[in-house]
């Protein structure tokens, strides 16, 4: 196990700073492709999307339903209310702790 | 004039802190993900990217493998990439300056930069410098903030940790979605992600959904 934390701490900032780099090194045209462009906003979108589902309704392998949802209501609600970043995850970690807790 | 002074300094500064603030969060999703302090920090100082950095813990702490950390943590810098592209002819550096400006090519210094544009070339650059150093420097206090804390607390759902997770994540995807499409591929993907769970290796359902990305942008015209 701690080899894989180690690996994906290493492995994950040395790609990291090669994309940067290379961005900054190759010519224009080869990345600014539309099509590039606009896979390029859509690939966030389905990864982060698919990372709040699984972190909020998954266990290991299992679909979990519990604190942790209400939590994401609580997220949401913020969101459409347009509350800022750290209200959104400040509303959804005391929500979830508040179910956790006292039920 | 004096830079304190200045606009583009103070759009810098207050991006600067309040993105680098969110770093508490990140710090404590780390720890609670089973991440050391030393990891933590080290993440924050090396990938420097939040979503990239995020990504690679909640895929490990779900128990995918490292591959699999590391590819979703891959395909989400990949628009650091498209920035440094961006930002290149506008910095116009060599050498060491050059090496530096890549590591902090992030949302929020190309953002800035690009939101100078008014103000002229300089402005641009140092909108591009003062944002990307300012992020670093309170990005990775507050990791070290945020790791010690929840090391401190304990169990991370009795402080709601566990959701904090997922919300910083909706957090940062919510802005993202601007089109029909936007909103259709996110509930396809995070739907795709929790129906494979039970059935894939962990982190595939993650991965998964980018090549639904790439069909979509494929098949969309935009």
């Amino acid at each position: 196990m701690n080899h894989t934390l180690w690996i994906g701490v290493i492995g994950t900032s040395a790609i990291a700073y090669g994309l940067k780099l290379a961005g900054h090194s190759v010519p224009e045209k080869f990345l600014s492709h539309p099509l590039i462009k606009r896979i390029n906003l859509l690939i966030p979108i389905a990864l982060l999307s698919a990372l709040v589902a699984v972190q909020s309704v998954t266990t290991k392998s299992a679909i979990v339903i519990d604190h942790r949802l209400v939590g994401l209501g609580a997220a949401i609600l913020t969101l459409v209310l347009k509350a800022p970043f750290p209200i959104v995850v400040l509303s959804a970690a005391i929500t979830s702790a508040a179910v956790y807790n006292f039920f | 004039m004096s830079r304190v002074s200045s606009p583009t300094f103070r759009d810098s500064l207050s991006v600067s802190f309040t993105v680098g603030a969110y770093g508490v969060a990140f710090g404590a999703a780390a720890v609670a993900n089973g991440f050391s302090v030393v990891q933590s920090c080290l993440l924050s100082l090396l990938t420097f990217s939040g979503a990239s950095q995020f990504a690679v813990i909640g895929v490990i702490g779900a128990g995918g493998s490292a591959i699999s950390g590391i590819a979703t943590a891959s395909l989400l810098g990949f628009r650091n990439g498209l920035y440094g592209v961006l930002m290149a002819p506008i910095l116009k550096v060599r050498g060491f300056k050059r090496l530096v400006a890549a590591h902090i090519t992030i949302d929020e210094s190309t953002g800035v930069s690009l939101s100078q544009e008014a103000r002229g070339p300089e402005a641009m650059r140092e909108g591009f410098w003062l944002t990307g150093f300012g992020v670093f420097i309170f990005w990775n206090l507050f990791t070290l903030a945020g790791a010690l804390g929840a090391k401190a607390m304990g169990d991370p759902s009795a402080w709601g940790l566990d959701a904090a997770v997922p919300a910083a994540f909706l957090g940062l995807v919510w802005p993202r979605l601007k089109s029909s499409t936007d909103k259709t591929l996110a509930i396809i993907a995070a739907v795709f992600a929790i129906a494979t769970t039970p059935f894939l290796p962990a982190g595939l359902p993650i991965i998964g959904t980018a090549v639904i990305a790439v069909i979509v942008g494929l098949r969309v015209k935009a």
